[in-house]
């Protein structure tokens, strides 16, 4: 069981690190600061292929949330239950996975929406991407788990 | 230069009065378009085989759009790490044989054998303004807009200048000013570089129901303006009657820009001077694709997620 927990979190860990990575390659940065120009990180550069990593670890990260979510509320975690962090990250990444939905949506052809509303969208995700990585990075540092 | 410009200047002199004439009936045409057109993306056509290569919509397009040209202040800010580039074109406003951020719109020369004849055809080249337009669903901060009308543009109010619209532009179209912008109030050494500029087709004119000025300035009435699906039924009858080539109805996923030329398209992409600021004529794949293809595939996310947590109960429950 403790096994399986383990895995769960290296998949997270990974998806989190692989959407992040790719979400900041939206960004013109990598290749400003020459980070795309050290070998193997070529890609980081490219912003078609960031866009789908982007996409594919978007789908990973749907699929873990869903799975942990319903696995939770159909099994229970043996009496455990979820911390005040835990909430927290929950809610920032349902509001992650929403604003990036939306974007989703946003980018499909013959999509037109009003400026603003793609202005605060693009904000919302940016901020809510920053949330969890403080967030987690708190959890890390002072061992703070997502259910006790 | 300079002489060639005054040549074609008194070309275009001589048949401007008659070309009003005929311009003003596809001008009303265009306006009709653009109120009746309103549910449709607006797309424009352009016969090659007429254009004369006069440049009068180039100095159109320069003259409407000047107070929307970048005015950056100097000396420009120093950037990290210092090899960022610093594009200025504020010097070099007159130059019209590429795009730039004062010339959004240039006329691109082919030397093409036509009907066993060495020819000249000239080819106005700008942005193609995609269906689906790269530069505006990539944007990261949505500086870059696409209006309901299908024109795309830039906001020079929000735009940073990273240069990503032209990174993921199949044509490479938007062009870079240092030294303006909102960076200038951010953190000018750390992040962004200007501002991105190219053709708007003239939005706050088809606000008003005017047409571009490209458009309205063209004395052999190179271009028509019109709801897409009218535009490809003319670029596919004219085709036919020229026995010549569409470009921009497939290119990258559609666009709302059609070319109709009596050479192959790839001749006149082998014949263009292509480089920077000057876009090819070659075939381009829907460059979005991919990730309209990951989105719809998205959607099986949560399903996969919610099957396997209930395939997880049933096998335990079953077990027990």
């Amino acid at each position: 069981m403790k096994s399986k927990g383990k895995t769960r979190s290296y998949i997270y860990g990974l998806i989190l690190f692989l959407i992040t990575l790719s979400g900041f390659g939206q960004m013109p940065i990598f290749s400003r600061y020459y980070i795309a120009s050290i070998p193997g990180l070529g890609w980081l550069g490219e912003f078609y292929t960031t866009h789908i990593l982007h996409y594919a670890s978007a789908a990973g990260l749907i699929f873990l949330a869903v799975y942990v979510l319903f696995d939770f509320v159909v099994q229970g975690a043996g009496g455990k239950r979820i911390t005040g962090s835990g909430y927290l990250k929950m809610g920032i990444i349902a509001g992650l996975i929403i604003s990036g939905g939306l974007m989703v949506v946003k980018n499909l052809p013959g999509i037109y929406w009003d400026h603003t509303a793609v202005i605060v969208l693009d904000l919302t995700h940016l901020g809510f991407c920053m949330a969890l990585l403080m967030v987690s990075l708190y959890t890390l540092i002072f061992k703070k788990s997502w259910v006790k | 230069m300079r002489s060639q410009i005054s040549r074609r200047a008194f070309i275009k002199g001589s048949i401007a009065a008659a070309g009003t004439v005929v311009a003003g009936t596809g001008i009303a045409k265009a306006a009709d378009a653009l109120v009746n057109g309103k549910k449709e993306p607006l797309a424009t056509l352009l016969d090659i085989q007429k254009c004369i290569g006069c440049e009068e919509c180039v100095r159109a397009c320069r003259d409407v759009n000047a107070a929307k040209y970048p005015e950056p202040e100097k000396p420009f800010p120093k950037m990290y790490p210092k090899t960022v580039p610093v594009q200025d074109w504020s010097d070099k406003r007159e130059v019209m044989d590429r795009l730039t951020p004062y010339n959004w719109l240039y006329i691109q020369h082919a030397f093409v054998s036509l009907n066993g004849r060495e020819t000249e055809l000239t080819i106005p080249r700008r942005c193609m303004h995609c269906a689906n337009p790269p530069c505006v669903k990539l944007c990261p901060w949505g500086a870059a807009k696409q209006e309901k009308n299908g024109l795309s543009r830039i906001d020079a109010d929000l735009c940073l200048g990273g240069s990503k619209c032209k990174a993921v532009c199949p044509w490479s179209i938007p062009e870079r000013q240092t030294g303006v912008g909102l960076y200038l109030e951010l953190m000018p050494a750390l992040a962004g570089n200007g501002v991105m500029y190219k053709c708007d087709r003239c939005y706050n004119r088809l606000e008003k129901g005017e047409t571009p000025a490209c458009i309205e300035a063209c004395p052999e009435n190179v271009q028509t303006i019109g709801p897409r699906r009218e535009i490809l039924e003319q670029a596919h009858t004219l085709a036919k009657e020229i026995n010549g080539y569409v470009y921009g109805e497939h290119e990258n996923g559609g666009t709302h820009t059609i070319y109709v030329s009596p050479v192959p398209f790839d001749q006149l992409n082998a014949a263009i001077e292509k480089g920077k600021g000057k876009p090819h004529l070659d075939r381009v794949e829907n460059m979005m694709a991919d990730g309209t293809n990951l989105s719809r595939a998205m959607l099986i996310a949560p399903l996969a997620g919610l099957a396997a947590a209930f395939g997880k109960f049933y096998l335990k429950s079953k077990e027990k």
